[in-house]
């Protein structure tokens, strides 16, 4: 993992990293499409969560939590923390709060998504 | 950048099967559900470097077809916590009760109220997400302990109650099980039944009834069986296929649910105190039993908490005033009792209680007396649905008249393999009427004396073993038993008494055997009195007892002593010990035989309630009363 990952991926990643081997030459990236794939579905969920103004916060910490989860499991390190950043404007009801960290949340996961691209293409 | 090419392959020994001798764990079936495909896709490879045969499943209700559809299909669950069709731990208590297969939960969310739900669920491990690996190389432990577990479970193990959760082992390094003494404690007693297990696995496996451990998860499996199937129509046969756990018979599903029944019964009507007991027992007939089934319900918590030795459990239902060993063990006492049960009391003839009238009755009484109390704790323990049954079957028997009561004793309930062979001995000891009831038939037969410790020893063992992890009580059932067994012991001088320990499952004869054919007598009112009070109290009065049996026994018909008397000592089957008590108790005054039976039973009531200092409900065991006219004393 280079530098240009430094910060964006924890050693979660290193792991999947790790899993791949010749049987599963990659597996890594495998895991990241679906990743992405899967994010973005929850991305636009709380989106128009958002966009209804109703501020279900029960229902906005759900698909975090699972966004949360998610993007632990593959090691992005820096869109997690925005994550939980969210989670906690839920916890207190600040319905701004929300808004702001979800639109880091979704920048972070977009500058994520390019870095990897990148990565993927430079390990073919 | 890693090298790719560096995976954790087969070799790596992520496995841990570096011998390539024994494949294992390698191979383990893993199902694994989370409604993450991204989490899913990484468990998978991740399970698979470990070698394990992975199905991997994004719906809760999809793997739980799955596993009914494949019963012996699954080692282990693999399960998320949050999902979207089905709580993670609700697809836990399903797995755990129809397939009892160790389920581990995983999540992002490491609150310590969720972890600990996943304990209380009965998850063997709760993993905290991202997984590692090296989490997952380990989980085959639990699959083994399980086993082991289960082995346990019907086997002849001893005092450790085996818990389905085994604290994970050391390397689980996400998992958030390390910690807490409590595992400390569990890996200790886990260990100590290795220690057992190993042993007993060679010699007994194939040889010995299985006696069943209620441990908590068991017993958790057990109450989702019956509350799907609904508390009132649930039927052993059906709970035992939900239950479905290898090595459970039906017999022991049956006793345990007798028991349950009963305990819950006790839960219902605690504030009322009267009603259920009585209710359980005797078909609510006897209202007295309400208050002691109380007390000893309260007793036997405070015994519960003890845990499950047999000792403990004395000790605290002497603590907790159950046993009232000074009153009790005074000569007068057994008087009084014998006067409670005067046999005025219809109550007490009917045998509900004290179906002293059969064989059955020592253990009715049990039930339906201060044992009763305790049987709803107990009923973890398994002893209450043991006396249950006899009861059951003594009331069946009494109608039969004295000496038929040994034959009627004979319990046509049948409540459970105990019973029966309770009721063989009550059989064998037609000769003894009075016997037969009391003491669960090995008093009866004086004869068979052996038998009946065998008998005995059956319930002994069946009582020890039934940990009901009740809330309440678990070691009421173990306090049960003591009970039983101690009044056995003391009981039990007739017959060639095993020596009961308490805690012996096999009587030994050491102590009581000659002396208490005619001590027996005295003794069964003692026995009575002290175990219903404390087991534990009766080991120390049984000595005084003996004596007083003796003097007892004196006036009373001696040969009923002695197969009543066996009766108590086998305690084998802590309930027959009750019974035959009663039945001691009861032949000790001239009265009829009637009274007699009764009297077992009552005198344990009154016993009990007296040392509550509880009116008794009902008349007959009124403890104020205590007039007993007719003994001999």
């Amino acid at each position: 993992m280079g530098k240009c990952m430094q910060g964006f991926l924890d050693e979660q990643f290193m792991e999947l990293e790790e899993l791949q081997d010749d049987v599963n030459p990659n597996f890594v990236e495998e895991v990241a499409t679906l990743y992405f794939k899967d994010s973005a579905r929850l991305i636009n969920s709380i989106d128009q969560a958002l966009e209804r103004g109703s501020f279900d916060f029960n229902r906005l910490d759900n698909y975090m939590h699972q966004f949360k989860g998610s993007s632990s499991s593959i090691g992005a390190s820096k869109v997690k923390t925005e994550c939980t950043m969210f989670r906690e404007y839920c916890r207190v009801g600040n319905a701004e709060g929300c808004l702001r960290t979800f639109q880091q949340v979704k920048k972070e996961h977009a500058t994520l998504r390019k870095k990897l691209e990148h990565y993927f293409q430079a390990s073919q | 950048m890693l090298n790719p090419g560096q995976g954790r392959g087969p070799d790596s020994g992520v496995a841990g099967g570096s011998s390539n001798s024994d494949p294992f764990p390698a191979g383990l079936r893993v199902l694994v559900v989370d409604d993450d495909p991204t989490c899913l896709m990484i468990l998978e490879r991740m399970l698979r470097t470990c070698l394990y045969r992975v199905t991997k499943c994004n719906r809760a209700e999809i793997a739980l077809s799955l596993l009914r559809k494949n019963k012996n299909g699954f080692d282990i669950v693999i399960s998320d916590v949050h999902m979207p069709d089905m709580d993670g731990f609700k697809l836990l208590e399903h797995v755990g009760l129809e397939m009892d297969l160790p389920v581990i939960m995983m999540s992002a969310d490491d609150s310590k109220a969720v972890v600990l739900k996943g304990v209380t669920h009965g998850a063997v491990d709760y993993l905290i997400k991202p997984v590692r690996i090296e989490a997952l190389k380990n989980i085959w432990q639990h699959v083994v302990r399980k086993k082991r577990n289960e082995w346990n479970v019907s086997e002849h193990s001893g005092s450790v109650e085996e818990t389905g959760q085994r604290e994970d082992g050391d390397n689980n390094s996400s998992s958030a099980n390390n910690e807490g003494s409590w595992r400390g404690s569990r890996k200790r007693k886990e260990e100590e039944v290795d220690e057992q297990g190993g042993d007993d696995k060679e010699d007994t496996s194939s040889l010995k009834k299985p006696r069943v451990v209620w441990s908590v998860e068991l017993h958790q499996q057990f109450v989702a069986a019956v509350n799907q199937l609904g508390v009132d129509k649930a039927v052993p046969k059906k709970i035992l296929e939900m239950m479905n756990v290898p090595g459970l018979t039906r017999e022991n599903v049956a006793s345990h649910l007798q028991k349950y029944r009963i305990y819950l019964r006790r839960l219902g009507g605690v504030s009322q105190h009267q009603g259920n007991m009585n209710h359980s027992f005797m078909t609510g007939q006897d209202p007295s039993f309400g208050p002691l089934s109380t007390l000893n319900g309260f007793d036997l918590q405070a015994l519960a908490a003890a845990g499950q030795l047999p000792a403990q459990s004395l000790a605290h239902l002497q603590a907790a005033g159950l046993a009232r060993p000074p009153s009790l063990t005074k000569p007068g006492m057994s008087v009084d009792q014998r006067s409670i049960f005067s046999f005025e009391n219809p109550k007490i003839r009917h045998g509900q209680m004290m179906n002293s009238g059969g064989g059955g009755n020592k253990q009715m009484n049990l039930l339906h007396g201060v044992p009763m109390g305790m049987e709803p704790r107990q009923f973890t323990g398994g002893g209450q649905m043991r006396v249950q049954q006899q009861q059951q079957q003594l009331s069946g028997g009494r109608a039969v008249g004295q000496n038929v009561q040994s034959s009627g004793m004979m319990m046509p309930v049948g409540g459970g393999p105990s019973m029966l062979q309770q009721q063989q001995q009550v059989m064998l000891s037609s000769s003894v009427p009075r016997r037969s009831e009391t003491s669960s038939s090995s008093r009866v037969l004086p004869a068979a004396a052996t038998t009946q410790s065998v008998v005995f020893n059956n319930f002994s063992s069946e009582l020890p073993r039934n940990s009901f992890p009740l809330a309440s009580a678990p070691g009421i059932s173990v306090s049960y038993q003591e009970e039983v067994n101690s009044s056995d012991a003391k009981g039990g001088a007739g017959f060639g008494n095993p020596s009961y320990d308490i805690f012996n499952d096999y009587p030994q004869q050491h102590n009581n055997n000659n002396d208490w054919d005619l001590q027996n007598i005295g003794m069964v009112f003692n026995s009575h009195q002290d175990t219903t009070t404390a087991s534990a109290a009766f080991s120390s009065s049984s000595s005084t007892q003996r004596q007083r049996a003796e003097h007892v026994q004196n006036h009373h018909q001696q040969q009923q002593l002695p197969s009543q008397s066996r009766n108590h000592m086998n305690g084998g089957g802590s309930v027959r010990v009750k019974s035959e008590r009663v039945a001691e108790t009861v032949t000790c005054p001239p009265a009829t035989t009637l009274f007699q039976e009764q009297y077992n039973q009552e005198d344990l009531m009154s016993a009990l309630l007296k040392q509550e200092g509880l009116p008794l409900v009902d008349n007959e065991f009124d403890f104020d009363g205590y007039s007993f006219d007719n003994i001999p004393v």
